[in-house]
């Protein structure tokens, strides 16, 4: 992708290739120094054949598939260009991918629809419509060659690119045709292939954009550099609620390259220092005197918060997400009941890169350069800062230095934009710190739940409460989303089947005879996030460690006790079995084992985790066993990369991850405090890709719900203590 | 005025002394492949080599250097991407988003010249770069290859 960003290229200063010619290049561009003549950055560069929205096929048989979503590391760039390429028959080999604007997008009446890149839908939610663009630009090209030779197209056939008519054994490459297929009025009859018959869906491709992330070459939005741009850092109001007071800007006036301080009014407050270069921009903010007036939530305290959480634990009032059954008829018959709290803090995404974004705004247009899971909701915060008509912004998209929900949201953009606005024609790079990065982050809601189980005399689960207690992230983000004030998105994994079609890919797959699950909210003063995997993350440990607490309380075999609910979910119990077969449940090897088995975002995912703990309480994990069924596996060897990162995201969170606040304002502010698990930590991870077909489940986010349950459960198994307590870390895992 | 030698270039550098070498690289000679991640050296996306030396970048002011050592890019480890390293990192298919790419393999690469032979226990002890896509099975098993490769 690094050099197909094709509206912007030539405003790039491209930093690869041979190094020399880098260094020459830059040495002769002082920031802040426009071109005598600056080119339009929105003017295209040359006219690409295009046959239609997603195809493109220049006459050297090059073949450039047009992406609507974000790639952020999953993979979506190689899995939807697999589904294009299905269809499309070419030559793989000859395949490229390139991002059409949002603003492109707009003004061809949302041709490439939903830019939204998050939720793991990439695939599942457009794999019908990009199949169709691909197969309607084969009809087509194979219509164009039939033309040019006089023949029916019925004599015609297509392989790798190359169309043949049979009788005559004439053949025609598609670049040779693309131009004239550009000009056939689009088939509107399409049928796409069986699965049975994909030869490139399916296959473990190796991913499109791997060499430019091993070179240096590939651009990241805080890689970008225009002709005469300048640098930014900020600094936002370190505690919540506050508000920018003054600032002494004749403090830092003579430090080197600084060249304004601007404040950022509106939702996402700050201050600003632009310079010539980011560590003069950086190193002049550190030195400004900033006063904040403290606002609601200014004194807010997570520690104290979790006399809330408790409170809302026992309270009459809360939402119902699920109710089976006569739950209390099921508690006042019981043989036993089981009870267990746990709960699952505040949690920073800390991508890697830090958030940043580019703009250059003038009067009558706007554009901007960042990375981005939603190009639209980018171009819309862009255009309602700008205060320019939308059609006349564009965002151009790069790769993110990782997403995981954080670049859903387009904070950086309206700020980058605010500051744009008040150094006309002057193109600024908006660079976070990493502590800004960690004090300003969407932050996976923190909840505690209280789980309540009955078992009869012969040890079955009759009945199932689930009270979770805590924070909305609709509430915070999208209150328009809330039925009635309810957030059901907060039951995600525990909710209904057959209620509403929109969650139907996050429901339970176990069959009980009675439950309540139920949502007392209580948000506290921070702003909520989604959060890779979002509330599976937690839905799964209240939901698969307390399944392990009742199957020990009942005297039952964990897996054995788990099978019993899975009669209606043969998918669930496939996994299951899957994992326990493969990684010796049961076996007397030294290891201790734990099992969890979830269903979101549309797939089946679980774990057994291999693990010892030693006499003094440290954790190996030697080996985790993940089975997924995502229905179909566009690319198998993604979804073991997806599968094994999952558990670096979920085991980091659940041993080390924890945002916390005092006086409103966060306590971690970069890696030292906030930890993040490191290469001797990852356990060996074996993968079971295991697609049952008929079905189109996400592959980037339900692994991660099975990580830190599958480990509780084996160091349950270890040492006889159960960790309902996260994150780990601090914690003693034995009895002292 | 400095000048330092960048991928075996001497090049001249007008930044205050105190200026992370890291920023000195990514923006007065454009070499954007060096990552910035944390800044406190905890993370390791901005590891380059220093005489051969894996260094995070970061946190290493341009006025310690004395000009006449050897510094190393992503950008320079290979003139076509064809370094053990990257060749493994291409045939294992290692990078998720990428950010934190370049400063692993050079951290991976500086490891590999001080131990050709590095064992599971190296990298534990070595390999400290943050990944938050969570690459490390493959990144295990790719330095394992790249031990097997020839430049």
């Amino acid at each position: 992708m690094g050099d197909t960003i094709k509206l912007s290229r030539r405003n790039f200063i491209i930093g690869t290739g041979a190094t020399g010619l880098t260094i020459g290049i830059l040495a002769s561009c002082s920031p802040g120094e426009s071109a005598d003549t600056p080119t339009p950055p929105m003017a295209d560069a040359e006219p690409v054949p295009e046959v239609n929205a997603w195809v493109h096929i220049k006459p050297d048989d090059t073949v450039t598939i047009r992406i609507a979503r974000s790639e952020m590391g999953q993979g979506t760039l190689t899995g939807l260009a697999q589904l294009v390429a299905e269809e499309l028959e070419c030559d793989w080999e000859k395949v490229t991918t390139e991002y059409p604007t949002p603003g492109e997008n707009l003004a061809r009446d949302r041709v490439w629809r939903d830019f939204s890149t998050g939720g793991s839908r990439g695939i599942r939610g457009s794999h019908d419509y990009v199949r169709e663009g691909g197969a309607a630009a084969r009809l087509m090209l194979i219509q164009a060659a039939a033309t040019r030779w006089g023949v029916p197209v019925s004599e015609c056939s297509v392989a790798k690119g190359v169309i043949t008519h049979g009788p005559s054994g004439d053949t025609l490459t598609y670049g040779a045709v693309a131009d004239d297929a550009s000009k056939i009025t689009p088939p509107t009859d399409i049928t796409l292939k069986d699965p049975s018959e994909w030869t490139i869906i399916g296959q473990p491709k190796q991913r499109l954009d791997t060499v430019d992330k091993t070179t240096g070459a590939q651009k990241y939005g805080s890689d970008i550099m225009l002709d005469g741009m300048l640098n930014a850092a900020i600094k936002q109001p370190p505690k919540r609620g506050a508000t920018l007071a003054s600032f002494d800007e004749s403090a830092i006036a003579d430090m080197p390259g600084v060249r304004k301080v601007v404040e950022i009014d509106g939702q996402f407050p700050g201050v600003a220092v632009v310079a010539d270069y980011w560590w003069q921009a950086k190193t002049a903010l550190d030195a400004l005197p900033i006063e904040w007036t403290p606002g609601e939530g200014s004194d807010f305290s997570s520690s104290a918060f979790e006399a809330e959480l408790d409170e809302g634990l026992e309270a009459e009032e809360a939402f119902v997400g699920n109710k089976i059954g006569d739950v209390d008829a099921a508690f006042d018959s019981a043989a036993q009941i089981v009870e267990a709290r746990y709960n699952a803090p505040l949690q920073n995404h800390a991508c890697m890169e830090p958030m940043n974004a580019t703009a250059i705004w003038t009067e009558d247009k706007c554009e901007v350069w960042c990375p981005t899971q939603n190009g639209e909701a980018a171009l819309a915060a862009a255009a309602e800062a700008a205060e320019i008509p939308i059609a006349q912004c564009d965002v151009h998209k790069l790769l993110l230095g990782g997403g995981f929900g954080r670049r859903g949201m387009n904070d950086y953009v309206t700020q980058v934009v605010k500051i744009a606005k008040q150094m006309p024609g002057t193109p600024v790079k908006l660079l976070w710190t990493r502590e800004e990065d960690m004090e300003h982050g969407f932050y996976h809601p923190i909840t505690k739940a209280r789980c309540q189980g009955a078992l009869d005399a012969d040890g079955n689960l009759t009945g199932l409460k689930i009270r979770i207690s805590g924070q909305s992230i609709l509430s915070g983000l999208m209150p328009q989303a809330l039925n009635d004030g309810m957030d059901a998105f907060a039951f995600q994994g525990l909710l209904p089947s057959g209620v509403d079609a929109r969650a139907e890919d996050q429901t339970l797959k176990y069959t009980f005879p009675a439950v309540l699950f139920d949502h007392a909210m209580r948000n506290p003063p921070v702003r909520p996030g989604f959060w890779r995997g979002v509330n599976a993350n937690q839905n799964a440990i209240y939901l698969e460690c307390f399944m392990d607490e009742l199957a020990h309380a009942a005297g039952r075999d964990p897996l054995e006790f788990r099978l019993a609910h899975t009669q209606d979910s043969p998918q669930l119990a496939a996994v299951l079995q899957a994992v326990a077969d493969k990684s010796g449940w049961g076996a007397e090897d030294g290891l201790s084992r734990g099992l969890c088995a979830f269903y979101s975002f549309g797939s089946y995912t679980a774990a057994c985790a291999e693990v010892t703990v030693s006499e003094e309480g440290e954790l190996k994990i030697h080996r985790i066993v993940a089975a997924t069924d995502p229905g179909y596996a566009v690319n198998p060897q993604q979804i073991d990369a997806q599968v094994a990162g999952s558990f670096v995201y979920g085991l980091s969170a659940a041993l080390y991850e924890e945002v916390t606040f005092e006086d409103g304002e966060v306590q971690q502010k970069n890696f030292n405090t906030y930890p993040s698990m490191r290469i001797a930590a990852m356990p060996e991870v074996e993968t079971i890709v295991m697609p049952s077909g008929g079905f189109w489940g996400g592959v980037g986010e339900p692994t991660i719900a099975v990580a830190a349950p599958a480990v509780l459960n084996a160091i349950y198994a270890a040492t006889g203590k159960r960790i309902r307590q996260l994150p780990l870390k601090d914690q003693s895992l034995r009895d002292a | 005025m400095a000048n330092i030698k960048v991928n075996g270039e001497t090049v001249s550098v007008d930044a205050e002394d105190s200026t992370p070498l890291l920023w000195v690289l990514r923006e007065h000679l454009g070499l954007t492949g060096t990552k910035y991640g944390c800044g406190i050296a905890q993370c390791g996306a901005c590891t380059i080599h220093v005489d051969g030396q894996p260094v995070r970048s970061c946190t290493y002011p341009v006025g310690a250097l004395s000009g006449e050592e050897e510094i190393t890019t992503i950008e320079g480890l290979s003139e076509d991407g064809s370094h053990p390293v990257q060749q493994a990192w291409v045939e294992m298919d290692i990078p998720q988003c990428g950010f934190c790419q370049p400063g692993m393999i050079m951290a991976v690469a500086g490891l590999l010249n001080n131990k050709p032979d590095a064992t599971d226990e190296d990298i534990d002890q070595q390999i400290t770069n943050i990944c938050r896509c969570g690459t490390f099975a493959r990144v295990r098993k790719g330095i394992h290859l790249a031990k097997t490769k020839k430049a």
